[in-house]
């Protein structure tokens, strides 16, 4: 294999790992967030709007790990700076 | 296929300078935001029992209590950034579900302009609420050793907010391409519904960490 094409096969192969890996924390972070929402609503029906405001903000701020995760994926299939000719 | 992701599509060059597909659209947004605000503000002074009217008031109920939660009292200049920053990142949001264009916000450049303009945001506000010493002073609290570790914290939420603004709105538009070229037309529907319920969501988180960041610097030293 040349070195452009190891270096396209690391990047691929990472940027799948990268995306596989990142996604696991998130999905347990937004899913204990989720049970602590509906725990906090099945406790106080009265206070649901402000608990749905806090837990989507709860929610988002962890997705943005993955979506961290998700930027570097693209950089490394799109704009690698090492592979040449890209 | 070589999707545009990190890269801009140069219109034309005034001059040295390059006006991108993102200059434009954003451009656009504002404008019509600007023409929106001035409509509204109309029909508040002309008719204030109107259906707009109501709109306008309810819209400025909801920056106004999101300051006030963040800072701990009301702060009439941070209102009008706080709500910039909502209207553009929520405007941004629906103008890309339009066909042919894509938000302006899912440029790496523009959100990194938006969070560049709430990190200088906050020395500004921290300065003129309690005078350059005081605010200085702050970085070197509770302890001198822990200066680089504000530095970092000040430089690393600057890129957070600008990567997690920009990945969330770029992926989206990337999903919806992706499944119509693998499905077609109609398929991505529930999709594009979703990228704007996100992207309402991040122009309110958006929001609500710059009111956030801004209000810690504006009560620098009160608590103690």
């Amino acid at each position: 294999m040349t070195e452009d094409a190891i270096l396209a096969l690391g990047s691929i192969v990472t940027a799948g790992l990268t995306m596989a890996i990142g996604a696991v924390g998130a999905a347990l972070g937004e899913s204990r967030i989720g049970a602590a929402g509906m725990d906090a609503l099945a406790r106080q029906p009265d206070e649901a709007g402000s608990i749905t405001r806090n837990q989507f903000v709860a929610l988002a701020m962890v997705e943005s790990t993955a979506i961290f995760c998700l930027v570097i994926a693209l950089v490394l299939l799109f704009a690698n700076p090492f592979v040449a000719g890209r | 296929m070589k999707p545009d992701i990190f890269q801009d599509q140069v219109l034309l060059w005034l001059g040295p300078i390059p006006v991108t597909i993102t200059m434009l659209t954003s451009a656009v947004v504002s404008l019509l935001l600007i023409g929106v605000g001035a409509l509204l503000a109309r029909s508040l002074e002309r008719r204030p029992v109107s259906g707009a009217a109501s709109l306008a008031r309810l819209a400025y109920g909801f920056i106004h209590d999101l300051v006030e939660q963040a800072v701990g009292r009301a702060s009439p200049a941070l209102e009008v950034f706080a709500g910039s920053l909502f209207s553009f990142i929520a405007a941004a949001a629906v103008f890309g579900q339009l066909p042919g264009v894509s938000a302006p916000t899912a440029n790496l450049a523009a959100t990194s302009a938006l969070a560049i303009l709430v990190f200088l945001a906050v020395p500004i506000a921290g300065i003129r609420a309690r005078g350059v010493t005081q605010y200085l002073k702050h970085y070197l609290r509770p302890n001198p050793l822990l200066l680089p570790l504000h530095v970092i914290s000040e430089a690393s939420r600057t890129l957070a907010l600008a990567l997690r603004l920009f990945g969330n709105m770029m992926s989206g538009h990337l999903v919806v391409a992706l499944i119509v070229a693998l499905a077609g037309l109609f398929v991505p529907v529930p999709l594009m519904a979703l990228d704007l319920l996100i992207g309402f969501l991040q122009a309110y988180i958006f929001t609500v960490l710059a009111s956030v960041y801004i209000g810690a610097a504006i009560r620098v030293g009160e608590g103690d």
